[in-house]
């Protein structure tokens, strides 16, 4: 047997393959060959020559083994393929060796018996199972592989072998844990028939482009089985096997739509699915965004390092408001899991990634009432603190655990986000004295009011425009980088205050008093809150919240003969029964309002007077304390001249 | 038209600095190091005054034989520095401004990235393509 095998090598049973063998086995070869000729030589020489003239070349050892193991035979099997084909004798493996080689392989995998004489059968082509590398050739880079078919097995070899001379990582080409890819026993027959060359130059081009992210090799990532794999480039598993069970429902259905050159830049539905569900995880809503910081603490999880996260962000955010929507997310998401699995970044967000078409392809679903619908409305009026975000970080923070402890994941939403805004309300109030300053308030309050749905305070909300600017206008200033920040606080501030009160500061240039303004005020808000709400006892109510509020105490007795018209008005409508209490009530307070401003502004006035005078009281002694120090100064510098001998410089 | 771009932090290390390739790029990193205490010297001349969009353009810092410089300051007390070729016939004083609204938009959607820490060099490519654009308007 051996002396036929020996002979095959030269004289032995001609070998005689089909065309498709024929072209199948050189193109192997080719790989196989310039595989490994290439550790050493330059990339494009080796292919066409290995194409050109095959029999010149001889196929590497290393490259061999690979795709012989990739044909899932037992080792003894190969070991006797191996023998068989006569490259043991010959030392190498030259195209006879190789195509008898690979001839028996198929011979092999149809259950033929191992023979020389096998080759003269008709066997189906030999197949090699894929490995995890192919989602890597396969998407490695779509602009490249546009229009290319990459599912073609033998390139994963060359990968095999690709990787290896970068990484030096044996394991990652030896691995035996398959990739949910190569389970599916669809994938393996699906040849494609490219060029070699054509996609070998590809391929080569990709594993340069990869080789700036070595770490993207080294990833067995999605594999269920994953921590077994243990390569030693691979990141730990314990911090992988959260992302593998967040990320392992999706690679089977990236695998299905991998037919496609910008495939790996679309969301499947079921990838949809999950990233929805993570997002309602961070925030309940989702016709919501998440902030800034929350987001990256959840995308800091994926382990991928910050420069390339940030251009994640910068990818994906594209609106630059510095958090991110429902589709904005998923396309993050997305694109962190495509980079996990090893797709290098694109230069500009692919079209599949993009918001308008996220949100075509899979509209939202519309479980939202109309709550949702202003409350949606009213965060737009956020867009115009960006500045603010980026200078108050903790702020956005406070917003972070805003939502996230009013979690809320059950399947109505609209109870969700009602629980959300009676926590909201109350924690406004209580937060607003201690954070007076923060766009937190900013972000927050726009919720609650949308939530403190009463029909009073929704008239109260349009009553209010009238006089202060309303917020949204404001975005440009944002841009514009011309940033009052009190212009800022002062109309939406009072827009969130449950819509009874009116802005405190009306006038715009009143910095101080108004910040100081807000503390007062939140205690004022609750109880006016409350008031109005209770329809018939509104009269009662009315004279309850000056007795209740002694800081302004005075200054409300005094403006009442000021208006005395509105007050009485305001009574005699309350008395004058519930019926027309709702109509005019929106009336009486509006003209509340403007004496309240005048009554807050008195009130602010004061306080700073008074704070005004402690300081300047302080000053003073502070200047007194001053001019003894000095005079003693001055009377111990004239001891010390005294004592100390006369010296003359 | 700029020859050369750079971002200052407050505290007067640059976040970002860029020159158009030629030769001598140091003589740039200098030119923008002395131009600070000129920027110095016109914010603590404003003064308290209001911040407005007026103030935050610093207008021509000083010229040189070869080239002008101009400044422009944000309400955070970040600089920006651009070094223009004075033989580009009248560069108008509103191109200028627009060329430094248009750096302090893309400085602020750095910002808003939050992966980015304030302080820390920019190394956002949306920036980079805007400078270069600015960068390379010029013939």
């Amino acid at each position: 047997m051996e002396a036929a095998a020996g002979g095959g090598c030269g004289s032995g049973p001609p070998l005689l393959l089909s065309e498709g063998e024929q072209q199948c086995y050189s193109e192997l070869f080719a790989s196989c060959a310039a595989a490994g000729a290439a550790v050493g030589g330059p990339g494009s020489g080796p292919p066409e020559a290995a194409r050109a003239v095959p029999s010149a070349a001889t196929a590497a050892a290393g490259p061999v083994a690979d795709l012989f193991r990739a044909s899932q035979l037992p080792a003894e099997t190969l070991h006797q393929i191996t023998e068989l084909c006569g490259a043991k004798r010959v030392g190498y493996f030259g195209p006879t060796q190789f195509y008898i080689a690979l001839k028996l392989i198929a011979a092999a995998q149809s259950g033929l018996p191992v023979r020389i004489e096998s080759i003269k059968c008709e066997v189906p082509l030999p197949r090699f199972l894929m490995s995890k590398t192919d989602a890597e050739i396969r998407f490695g880079n779509p602009t490249e592989l546009h229009g290319t078919k990459v599912q073609i097995p033998y390139l994963i070899t060359e990968k095999n072998t690709f990787k290896r001379m970068d990484d030096e990582d044996k394991q990652e080409t030896q691995s035996p844990t398959m990739s949910p890819l190569a389970s599916p026993p669809s994938s393996p027959p699906h040849y494609q028939r490219v060029p070699l060359s054509h996609a070998y130059g590809k391929l080569r081009s990709n594993t340069e482009q990869m080789h700036p992210a070595p770490y993207e090799a080294r990833q067995p990532l999605v594999q269920p089985e994953g921590p077994s794999s243990g390569a030693p480039g691979t990141k730990p598993p314990r911090h992988q096997a959260s992302l593998i069970r967040s990320f392992s429902v999706e690679r089977e259905p990236q695998d299905n739509n991998s037919n496609y050159p910008d495939e790996p830049w679309r969301i499947t539905e079921e990838q949809r699915e999950y990233y929805v569900n993570q997002f309602r995880s961070l925030q309940p809503d989702p016709s919501s965004f998440i902030s800034g910081s929350v987001a990256k603490n959840f995308f800091t999880k994926s382990k991928l390092s910050i420069p390339e996260l940030s251009y994640i962000w910068e990818l994906s955010d594209a609106d630059c408001d510095g958090a991110l929507t429902l589709p904005e997310f998923c396309a993050a998401f997305h694109l962190i899991v495509a980079r996990k699995n090893g797709y290098p970044l694109p230069e500009g967000l692919p079209p599949t990634l993009q918001t308008e078409y996220l949100q075509a392809a899979f509209p939202k679903p519309k479980r939202e009432c109309a709550l949702f619908d202003s409350y949606s409305e009213s965060m737009p009026a956020n867009q115009q603190p960006r500045d603010l975000n980026r200078m108050e970080k903790l702020s956005v923070k406070d917003m972070a655990d805003f939502p996230v402890p009013t979690q809320d994941v059950t399947s109505d939403d609209k109870q969700g986000l009602k629980s959300t805004a009676d926590e909201a309300l109350p924690r406004d109030v209580s937060e607003d004295p201690a954070t007076s300053k923060d766009s937190n308030s900013l972000k927050a309050r726009p919720r609650s009011r949308s939530y403190s749905s009463t029909s009073i305070e929704e008239a109260m909300k349009r009553g209010e425009d009238p006089p202060t600017p309303p917020p949204r206008p404001q975005k440009t200033h944002s841009r514009a980088s011309s940033l009052d920040l009190n212009k800022v606080f002062q109309p939406s501030v009072p827009a969130t205050k449950s819509g009874l009160l009116p802005p405190p500061p009306a006038l715009p240039p009143r910095p101080c008093p108004s910040q100081s303004e807000q503390a007062p005020e939140a205690e004022i808000h609750p109880q006016l809150n409350r008031a109005p709400s209770q329809a018939a006892e509104s009269s009662p109510a009315k004279k309850d919240i000056p007795y209740s509020q002694p800081p302004s105490k005075p200054i409300r007795r005094k403006f009442r003969p000021e208006n005395p018209a509105t007050e009485n008005q305001d009574t005699s409508t309350a008395v004058g029964g519930p019926a027309s209490a709702a109509t005019v009530k929106p009336h009486a307070a509006v003209q509340k309002q403007s004496s309240k401003q005048k009554k807050a502004i008195q009130t602010a006035i004061r306080k700073n007077k008074e704070a005004n005078a402690v300081l300047a009281r302080l000053n003073s002694e502070l200047q007194q304390q001053l001019k003894e120090v000095h005079q003693e100064r001055i009377a111990l510098e004239n001891q010390l001249e005294q004592l100390r001998p006369v010296t003359v410089l | 038209m700029a020859v050369c771009v750079a971002v200052i932090a407050k505290e007067n290390y640059p976040l970002y600095i860029r020159s158009a390739p030629t030769e001598n790029e140091l003589k740039f990193h200098y030119m923008v190091h002395t131009s600070l205490d000129v920027v110095d010297e016109k914010i603590s001349a404003m003064g308290k005054a209001l911040v407005d969009q007026r103030e935050l353009y610093l207008g021509l810092l000083y010229p040189t034989e070869d080239y002008k410089v101009y400044g422009y300051v944000t309400n955070s007390k970040v600089k920006f520095v651009m070094v223009v070729d004075s033989s580009n016939t009248a560069l108008r004083d509103n191109e200028i401004r627009s060329m430094f609204r248009k750096l302090h938009n893309s400085y602020t959607d750095v910002m808003c990235n939050p992966f980015y820490n304030p302080g820390d060099r920019i190394q956002s490519r949306a920036f980079d393509s805007m400078v270069t654009s600015m960068m390379i308007q010029v013939c």
